[in-house]
């Protein structure tokens, strides 16, 4: 499911001490944004990696480039965040073998609707947002829910 | 129930798990070795289901060396720990381990580095780490006793600290821990 605005915001908030985990996006607690301006986009994430109330680490990156001009955070569960990124980039350079160019942020918004769709029934537990530069330096903005 | 935590000093790196065998009310023995050596440069030690524990770590240990004699590659500590974070991301939607870990390892390019896992494959490179319910106690003392750089006298020192900290504080008698 994909979203288009001009201001994109994912949030997990921490849990709180004494109470079981709300939801499994959750557990390793994360944020997300992603600004567009006048010919350019922004994007961020905090650094935290935690397991509920605990803190593992401080340097947890949740933003990752795809190509020069586009760039994915994806918050949730932190074991999806890394093997989704492992499975865009596999998918990402085997595009760029076969269509000898770059992919478009459209295009690489579509695949990962239809990576986060294909496990429809067992989803990856990770939230993403898509931050890019498209043909003449258009910004181009998306966000998707785990399905 | 299992205590396990690690730190990095300057050129080494401590692991230390509790020693305690036990399923509920009993205590089978007081000297299990949770630390599984993969390599004379590695060490990898979990906590959680000790089945799941054993089992992880005897296949980790056998699968990285089979990995090295197909792809004639000697894998590096960060390249184990991402081969090892592999294996449990795959089995997470098949039946997952629940084992926590730490690794601990050293290499000629990178020297020496500690990773810890969570059994959902969450991974990360750390300074210090804690599994189980010990990190509660343990990852205080470690924010105010450790620095940068500590040698293998002040590491044992912030280790005994731990230890101590846990007979005191931890409901669970846990006297031998194992380095």
């Amino acid at each position: 499911t994909i979203v288009q605005q001009s201001t994109v915001v994912k949030f997990a908030p921490h849990s709180i001490f004494y109470s079981s985990t709300m939801s499994i996006l959750q557990y390793n607690g994360g944020a997300v944004i992603a600004m567009a301006g006048d010919n350019c986009v922004g994007i961020c994430s905090d650094l935290r990696l935690g397991v509920q109330a605990q803190t593992v680490a401080m340097d947890f990156e949740k933003v990752f480039p795809v190509t020069e001009k586009l760039y994915i955070g994806l918050t949730g569960l932190a074991s999806d965040v890394l093997s989704v990124n492992q499975l865009l980039n596999f998918k990402t350079k085997l595009y760029k073998l076969r269509e000898n160019r770059e992919i478009k942020p459209e295009a690489f918004s579509a695949m990962l609707s239809s990576l986060l769709y294909e496990k429809r029934f067992g989803p990856w537990f990770t939230e993403p947002v898509v931050a890019g530069l498209g043909e003449d330096g258009k910004p181009f903005l998306s966000g998707l829910d785990l399905i | 129930m299992d205590s396990v935590f690690g730190l990095v000093g300057d050129g080494f790196a401590i692991i230390a798990a509790d020693a305690s065998a036990a399923r509920s009310i009993l205590v089978f023995k007081h000297d299990e070795d949770k630390i599984m050596e993969l390599d004379s440069h590695k060490l990898l030690v979990s906590a959680g289901t000790p089945a799941d524990c054993a089992t992880f770590n005897e296949y980790i240990q056998r699968n990285l060396k089979l990995y090295e004699l197909n792809n004639d590659v000697s894998l590096g500590t960060h390249g184990a720990a991402h081969f090892i974070r592999g294996e449990l991301a795959t089995a997470l939607r098949k039946g997952p381990y629940q084992a926590n870990l730490l690794l601990a390892g050293h290499d000629a390019q990178t020297g020496v580095a500690l990773y810890q896992m969570d059994y959902m494959a969450a991974l990360s490179k750390v300074n210090f780490g804690a599994h189980g319910y010990a990190a509660a106690f343990i990852l205080s003392v470690f924010d105010r006793d450790w620095v940068k750089g500590m040698n293998v006298e002040q590491s044992l020192d912030v280790v005994r600290k731990c230890i101590h900290e846990l007979k005191t504080r931890f409901l669970i008698s846990q006297p031998v821990f194992i380095l």
